[in-house]
């Protein structure tokens, strides 16, 4: 079952996150993507993740798709103009990728290459409206495509936002996405359940389905970090103290993520799990919240 | 106002290394009220060349200048005949008066003293801040008089990335999110409306850009034939 059946049967959805490597060695990838396969519903492959140049998310999606997962393209506008995102969707499709993640991207600035162009000739609501339109068999300007894609698009919402002002443009902007024809939202890492239960209820009316973010946590420093620049991550005090006085910090951060996840079952339709290096312990995530 | 800065001393001194007579011409517009390329400016940067160049012994003559407009050449022709009796033209205006002059005088060699930065208006002393981008399609309507094409480190029409953290851009802690303050003033103009409308993406100017208007082309015409 692809991502999108799962998605209509209603069940509770499970997608993990990987990162490309810097270079051409993908043998570890390909070895963490086969051990999550089969528990997941799809697994999102980032596109040059912190404006960090990297091997492309289009040519690691075709592999997973070869090793029988469903691959959700991460697309940003860091990098293209609206020629290349197009004819990029259209080389994705014919090489199997069927489900899109269309995201702004973060600043070329933030990444190792500062002095490049930061392109931004679209906007994740462009982009996704521009997905639609390949659906229907036409290009942005209007043309007639030979052979049209039907690709399922999804987008990024950040309900952690930590000003009212931001919270309130995300959800504005969230409510764009949807009618743009996002058909998924998956969240940035959720910490406190409170918060995001308070983001679900602003969000009540909207028909669409919610993937909740998880980290994987693994050390008091990497929640400190996180909450001091990561926008929209907010580790509260009291899971950076488990992590801070526990002698096995993998078991402590399996179960954190594992009661996270429990929680958010009853709050949203899924979940995404950006374990960032600690892909193996997926498993055993799942294991540990039941799923 | 176009916000222009002088280049460092170092570079503008090997600019006339092989010049002796040079005529340092001010802007009398924007960069005389961003202090940068004015009468003022034009009278410290001739000292400085003066002394380096005489504590190097290879004494320069410097001639100085300052015209209303260089970006016109009805003001850039009142220097025209003492421009005539230098080897070079250093001008402190923006980009546009530097081209404006050397079009003009095209005999004479005319070298830039600034980097030309931005369309931009003062932010407190010491500091300018880019507002316009002269996209050619202005938005300002439905962003509350606040541009998210110059402001925003992405251009970004539809709202904010998700990068923001605490109000503040997160490509500078020195800048605030435009889109914090474009929220806040569509609140307060009750025109939140507008941010929640879809905005197609613009379309990209091509360089260079020339702007035609046809009621003076036709007027003038008139008037010559007069
Ligand atoms: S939208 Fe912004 S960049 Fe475009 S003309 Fe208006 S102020 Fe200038
Ligand atoms: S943080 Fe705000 S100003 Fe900075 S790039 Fe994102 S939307 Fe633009």
């Amino acid at each position: 079952m692809g991502f999108r059946e799962a998605l209509d049967s209603g069940k509770f959805l499970i997608t993990a996150e990987i990162g490309p490597v810097k270079g051409t060695e993908i043998d570890g990838l390909l070895e963490d993507a086969e051990l999550i396969k089969g528990k997941v519903d799809a697994i999102n492959v980032t596109d040059l993740q912190s404006s960090v140049m990297r091997l492309g998310s289009m040519a690691v999606c075709h592999l997973l798709k070869d090793l029988g997962i469903d691959p959700i393209l991460q697309l940003t506008c860091r990098d293209r103009n609206r020629l290349a995102l197009q004819s990029d969707l259209l080389s994705a499709w014919v090489l199997g990728i069927r489900n899109v993640l269309a995201l702004t991207g973060d600043h070329p600035t933030l990444g190792d290459h500062p002095q490049a162009m930061p392109v931004f000739d679209l906007d994740s609501v462009s982009l996704l409206k521009v997905i639609g339109r390949l659906n229907e068999g036409f290009d942005m300007a209007g043309n007639q495509l030979k052979g049209a894609p039907d690709f399922f698009p999804g987008a990024v919402v950040n309900p952690g936002a930590n000003t009212e002002t931001a919270l309130e443009m995300q959800i504005i902007k969230m409510e764009k996405k949807i009618e743009a024809g996002a058909r998924f939202f998956q969240t940035q890492g959720i910490f406190d359940l409170d918060l995001f239960e308070r983001f679900m209820k602003r969000i009540e009316g909207f028909k669409t389905t919610v993937l909740g973010g998880i980290i994987l946590l693994k050390s008091a420093g990497m929640a400190r970090f996180m909450n001091k620049n990561v926008a929209g991550v907010f580790v509260p005090e009291p899971l950076i103290k488990e992590m801070e006085t526990t002698k096995d910090k993998v078991k402590t951060s399996i179960e954190m993520a594992a009661r996270l996840i429990k929680g958010l079952k009853n709050l949203c339709q899924g979940v995404h799990i950006m374990a960032i290096g600690w892909e193996k312990r997926i498993p055993m995530v799942l294991e540990e919240a039941g799923l | 106002m176009i916000v222009a800065e002088i280049k460092p001393f170092g570079e503008i001194k090997d600019m006339l290394k092989d010049y002796n007579k040079v005529l340092i011409v001010g802007c009398g517009t924007c960069v005389t009220v961003c202090l940068s390329g004015g009468e003022r400016q034009v009278e410290l940067l001739a000292s400085a060349l003066r002394m380096a160049r005489k504590i190097e012994g290879n004494e320069i003559t410097v001639g100085e200048r300052t015209i209303l407009r260089q970006c016109d050449p009805e003001f850039i022709d009142q220097i025209k005949d003492e421009a005539a009796q230098y080897d070079a033209i250093l001008s402190m205006a923006c980009g546009a008066g530097v081209q404006g002059i050397a079009e003009r005088f095209g005999s004479i060699t005319v070298l830039p003293a600034m980097n030309t930065r931005f369309i931009g208006v003062s932010d407190g002393q010491g500091t300018w801040v880019e507002v316009c981008a002269a996209c050619g399609d202005c938005i300002l309507y439905k962003t509350g008089g606040i541009c998210p094409v110059a402001r925003c480190a992405k251009s970004l029409i539809n709202g904010p990335c998700g990068g923001s953290q605490g109000g503040l851009c997160e490509v500078s802690k020195d800048n605030p999110c435009v889109w914090q303050q474009i929220y806040a003033r569509l609140v307060k103009l009750n025109l939140l409306h507008f941010l929640k409308e879809i905005s197609p993406p613009k379309t990209r100017p091509v360089h260079p850009r020339r702007l035609v208007r046809e009621d003076l082309r036709l007027k003038k015409e008139q008037t010559k034939g007069v």
